[in-house]
């Protein structure tokens, strides 16, 4: 199971990764395992502004709905137009291609509340 | 929770286990489309197990069958299977099944596995009318295996000691395969050519592995739940429990091919007459989504902002690469072409009413 370690993970099994104010926000390897074949991706528009934890999209495979949240607050900058088409690159690689949004942070601290990959994967291990 | 003789093979194989009415089963093994695809081109390898099947025997079966069952089961030769649905008196739907005639006095029903304890319970509720007559519970005693897919029969021929090239749909027959016991029946749940297969318990995993071994070099795959459910949707085949319940009638349905009303009296018959003349409130129709969303069941249709009716199923379709659905909808508006509105949580999505099956 691939777990980076330059990433922030939540307990709904997003990651995000900082690159200055700018971020990138995804679902883990074994989210989208757990999902298994994703066929249909909701996105939030760009320049909405969205909580920390707030409810920024929806992810359905062939058999399960299952919504995704925002891992820090912030104004949605880019989402990933390619999964309009290809929401299966959410599968085949969800650290890269299969991105979700990028935001601004509004606010650092809160990434303080995240795990980092160490403490996400003794998280995977109990649950 | 229950688990099936086949539990071992499923983790061996890597399956993804789910809950489903009591039994841990596998719902995909890679993926769901990957499987759904192999049985549509290949040949797929199902564990139905969970499935349940109540024998009756005795002078008085076929009287007891034909009280319970909307179809008529006395056109039945031994070796024949007919599907069709069992109704309470008020027309509701208790389950729908298979009733194999196995001998002239022995009939054998395999209905839905969350159903069996509701079933028994009615079947025996109903025998108590009759004499000699006896119903068993066979659920623990038959394993079942499904082969589906265009293939199957060149998978299964070499396993089988009888010849089952002139196997008819809807046909079985007791022969050995990979030298046990068995019941080879040409029935599926998947619209493609295949066997269900019902075995003893302790024979299942020699015949799952012989078919694995003789399919594995042909594009055999083994497949879940997860697939079987998109192969089903696809040919527009009832789920009970999303489709067709106790609140749903045969005829609204899609099933009256299934009700006989020139046979006698049968429970539900008086109620589902005043249905047919009084013409049915609402059909299940299948629908297309126009613009991007998957239907899902449970969700409100509406058409001028009107609700018509709900969605019973709906997925993803691999086959078509589209997002497809069956639904009631209120009788004046079920007609092809007609466009609806699916409410996908917050928003209102397009799509057409369209003929059945899908593919």
């Amino acid at each position: 199971m691939s777990i980076p370690n330059d990433l922030f993970y939540t307990e709904n099994h997003e990651w995000i990764s900082m690159d200055g104010k700018e971020a990138v926000v995804g679902i883990t390897e074994h989210a989208q395992e757990e999902l298994g074949d994703i066929v249909f991706v909701e996105l939030p528009s760009v320049e909405e502004e969205l909580d920390q934890f707030e409810e920024f999209g929806v992810i359905e495979s062939v058999k399960a709905v299952s919504d995704v949240f925002m891992p820090a607050g912030g104004i949605v900058v880019e989402v990933n137009e390619e999964l309009m088409d290809q929401p299966e690159l959410i599968n085949e690689d969800p650290y890269g291609s299969g991105w979700l949004i990028k935001i601004e942070v509004k606010d650092k601290d809160e990434l303080e509340k995240l795990m980092d990959s160490n403490e996400y994967e003794s998280f995977l291990e109990e649950e | 929770m229950n688990k099936t003789a086949l539990f071992d093979e499923h983790q061996n194989l890597g399956a993804k286990m789910i809950d489903f009415g009591g039994w841990q089963m596998p719902v995909q093994y890679s993926s769901i489309i990957e499987e759904h695809k192999a049985v549509r081109n290949k040949a797929g390898l199902f564990d139905v197990s969970h499935m349940g099947e109540i024998l009756i025997t005795g002078k008085n079966s076929l009287s007891l069958v034909q009280r319970l069952m909307t179809n008529d089961v006395s056109k039945l030769t031994k070796g024949e299977v007919i599907y069709t649905p069992m109704c309470y008196e008020d027309g509701g739907i208790v389950d729908d099944l298979l009733v194999y005639r196995t001998e002239v006095d022995e009939y054998l029903l395999v209905v839905n596995a969350s159903n069996t304890t509701k079933d028994l319970r009615w079947v025996k509720k109903n025998a108590e009318l009759f004499e000699e007559v006896e119903v068993q519970d066979k659920s623990d005693y038959y394993s079942l295996i499904a082969l589906q897919g265009p293939i199957s029969r060149e998978i299964i021929q070499p396993l089988v000691e009888k010849d089952i090239s002139d196997l008819k749909y809807y046909n079985f027959l007791e022969s050995e395969i990979a030298g046990v016991k068995a019941i080879v029946s040409r029935t599926g749940y998947t619209g493609e050519l295949g066997y269900e297969i019902y075995l003893e318990d302790d024979d299942a995993v020699t015949v799952w592995n012989a078919l694995m071994e003789e399919g594995s070099d042909k594009g055999l795959k083994p497949a879940g739940l997860g697939a079987r459910d998109t192969l089903r949707l696809e040919k527009a085949l009832c789920l009970y429990g999303n489709d067709i319940d106790e609140t749903t009638n045969p005829l609204e349905a899609g099933l009256s091919w299934t009700v006989k009303f020139d046979k006698d009296d049968f429970n539900g018959k008086s109620e589902l007459e005043k249905i047919k003349e009084n013409g049915v409130q609402r059909k299940l129709v299948g629908f297309i989504m126009k613009e991007r969303g998957i239907p899902r069941h449970g969700y409100d249709i509406k058409i001028d902002n009107e609700v018509v009716g709900e969605v019973t199923s709906g997925s993803y379709s691999p086959t078509l690469d589209e997002n497809i659905g069956l639904a009631y909808i209120d009788k004046d508006k079920a007609l092809e072409d007609t466009e609806l509105d699916i409410c996908i949580r917050k928003r209102e999505v397009k799509a057409k009413i369209i003929e059945t099956p899908f593919i």
